[in-house]
């Protein structure tokens, strides 16, 4: 791949500390981001996924804190600036969307107030200014009449136009990235949709690039142009998103593919994985789906698997490490 | 309005459940003092509003839509917990809609229910083997203590649990085995019928697989007929045998499954069709469905599914469409269908993927 990439996170862990000793809730992982591109990080509940795009843009809840590790923004360090230093670049060169449209916009100010404030901390337009790329930006983002809706409440708006609002927000000032923590999951399905469109014509034109976290494969397989695969806190594949839902290599995304239904399937029973991802207490030597694989090799109980290359993907997987080793 | 011919008397089985004209309003008006005062008018939301659909025995029919299209109303209307402002509901055709509670009393065993969430649906403070063990004593179907250990024990490795478990407390579980707790309760009656509202939304991916697994192999065991309710498309097209497809209280389509995903006749289930996200990345072009669903305190007169339909007519705009029967076996509400105007195939021809902006 040419030229240095947008972001790269090298050996990132992330910890809780607890009475009962400290979690790991994000174990030694390493990703990049290029300019422009979508990385989509999929996983259920608990992979870790959220924690690793809250390290990103400093925003983990303490006592949550960055053990190791490093986050590069255009080769530059960003996990260990002082508070104000990351307000900065946060909303002016990473941009973020979470889950809950409601409880990322404050119900007390008007959406123009809340948009117009954002431009005024990151540049030096004037309020009138400020004004005209709010009304700019609601229009952009698909908002009917936004001359009008730009002095709404947050309560005023449907969960769809809502999500529109803190699309429109953390566009502001043009990031370079934005971290958007599933987006869409909040909504019915044809708003999804529509959600969908909208931030893959948007960051399209605006040249940005996308950390989409998701539990959901279909958003992923619709918007991401390389996948990251997370289980118990690390990475068990990660490689171009068609690679990725096409040929699984790793069993935990074989399994997880299977077990999404999909339509004209027909009556056949889905692909089952047994049990559930361990609890952050109980994580299991060696690779972290021992018990619940259907190969396992003497290795996977007592030693990690490192991210090896397999065609265009990467796995952490000691079958594959063996299949590499044999041919 | 006429009686929607259902695909169980053509193939021969017998008809368990009928719903005819069933609906349920709602008053959300302003208080009283509100109202005298600042003459405000009462507000009525009509959550379902007339619907018709058989389920045949030991079949699996889903309600699918959006969130406030009343399909979580009907399957409470269906087990009794709210009672309809019109229409009937026969089970073994007598109609349950008016009983009293000591007349739902026994029917009561053999319609359960299982709910969306097993975190708010357990209660935290007793043992999963009293959890279980309520529907047999309060239906005196197991009275000795040995033999309700017996059944409890039986119930929860019908579910893959280990009877063991039965001494734990719903917290020591996780989501999946807390809904399989559920379902163990809800067989606890040897129900005939169940409801199942959402009963894999709240879960992850792969233990969502476990559960609809699990469910068809209940079902094929115990001859058990299901009312499936889900947002989810690609959940019901993998469990439904017949399905019916909600808009804002009103039953747009119904027809089996195979039909309705291969097929699709309302312009409102094709467009909700294009919006599942694409896994097989054939690079199609999707078309979501325009707008977002209307207010249902006020829906837009005519056909409700008109402000975002591609083609709708003045007719559409002002005469509420009936069901009608297509040669394809679709029981389809829509007056384009009926006068052959909305035609097979995409719903815009060469669109490209917009982001559905009507204004």
């Amino acid at each position: 791949m040419a030229g240095k990439p947008l972001l790269e996170v090298r050996n990132l862990r992330v910890e809780f500390p607890t009475r009962r000793g400290v979690l790991t809730a994000v174990d030694d992982i390493s990703l990049h981001i290029d300019p422009g591109e979508v990385l989509g990080v999929v996983g259920e509940s608990g992979a870790g996924k959220s924690m690793t795009g809250a390290a990103i843009i400093g925003l983990l809840e303490p006592p949550g804190r960055i053990a190791g590790g490093e986050i590069l923004l255009e080769g530059r360090r960003i996990d260990n600036l002082p508070y104000e230093q990351m307000r900065r670049i946060r909303g002016r060169e990473i941009g973020a969307i979470f889950q809950d449209p409601l409880t990322s916009l404050n119900p007390l100010y008007s959406v123009g107030e809340q948009l117009i404030e954002t431009i005024q901390t990151h540049t030096d337009m004037s309020h009138a200014q400020a004004l005209n790329r709010a009304v700019e930006l609601l229009g952009e983002v698909g908002i009917p009449a936004p001359e009008r809706r730009v002095e709404h409440y947050p309560h005023q708006f449907s969960g769809g136009m809502r999500q529109r609002v803190v699309i429109a927000l953390a566009l502001c000032v043009n990031p370079k990235l934005i971290i958007a923590d599933e987006p869409t999951t909040a909504l019915d399905v044809s708003i999804q949709a529509q959600i969908i469109a909208l931030l893959k014509r948007l960051c399209r034109e605006h040249g940005t690039a996308v950390m989409l976290v998701t539990h959901d494969m279909g958003v992923i397989a619709e918007t991401a142009d390389r996948v990251a695969v997370m289980y118990a806190g690390r990475i068990a594949e990660v490689g171009p998103v068609r690679q990725v839902i096409q040929n699984p290599k790793h069993p935990y995304t074989v399994g997880l593919m299977g077990s999404i239904p999909s339509i004209g399937q027909g009556d056949g029973r889905l692909t089952q994985i047994e049990g559930a991802m361990p609890r952050l207490t109980a994580i299991p030597r060696g690779c972290a789906f021992n018990p619940r694989c259907t190969m396992t090799l003497e290795h996977c109980f007592t030693d990690r698997p490192e991210l090896v290359s397999v065609e265009q993907t990467k796995v952490a997987c000691w079958h594959h490490e063996k299949e590499l080793a044999d041919a | 309005m006429p009686d929607a011919p259902g695909a169980a008397a053509a193939e021969g089985r017998d008809t368990v459940m009928q719903v005819k004209g069933l609906a349920r309003y709602f008053d959300v008006s302003p208080p009283l003092l509100n109202r005298l005062i600042e003459g405000q008018p009462r507000q009525i939301l009509k959550a379902v509003d007339g619907i018709y659909f058989e389920i045949a025995k030991g079949e699996t029919f889903s309600l699918v839509g959006e969130s406030g299209c009343g399909k979580s109303t009907v399957a409470r209307l269906i087990v009794g917990l709210y009672r309809p402002s019109a229409g009937s509901i026969e089970f073994e055709g007598r109609d349950i809609a008016g009983l009293s509670r000591a007349e739902m009393a026994p029917l009561r065993r053999r319609l359960q229910m299982i709910f969306q969430d097993p975190y708010a649906s357990l209660n935290p403070r007793w043992r999963v083997r009293d959890i279980i063990a309520e529907p047999l004593r309060a239906f005196g179907l197991e009275t000795s203590a040995a033999g309700i250990e017996r059944r409890v024990g039986e119930l929860l490795s019908f579910v893959k649990l280990a009877p063991a478990d039965g001494a734990k407390y719903p917290h020591e579980f996780s989501g999946g085995q807390r809904q399989r707790i559920s379902i163990a309760r809800a067989l606890a009656s040897q129900p005939d019928f169940l409801v199942c509202d959402e009963p894999t939304s709240a879960l992850d991916v792969s233990v969502q697989a476990q559960i609809l697994n699990l469910m068809k192999d209940l079902q094929r065991e115990f001859g058990l007929t299901y009312l499936f309710i889900s947002h989810n498309l690609a959940v019901v097209s993998h469990v439904s045998d017949r399905v019916g497809v909600m808009y804002l209280g009103r039953l747009v389509e119904v027809a089996p499954a195979k039909t309705l995903f291969s097929a699709p006749r309302h312009p409102y289930t094709r467009m909700l069709l294009d919006t599942i996200p694409d896994l097989s990345m054939s690079g199609r072009d999707r078309t979501p469905v325009a707008g977002e669903v209307p207010n249902p305190i006020t829906p837009p007169p005519g056909c409700t599914f008109h402000p975002r339909c591609p083609f709708a007519t003045e007719r559409c705009r002002t005469e509420i469409p009936l069901p009608i029967t297509t040669p394809g076996g679709s029981i389809v509400t829509c007056h384009g269908v009926e006068e052959g105007r909305v035609t097979e195939g995409p719903v815009v021809p060469g669109a490209e993927a917009t982001e559905g902006i009507q204004t």
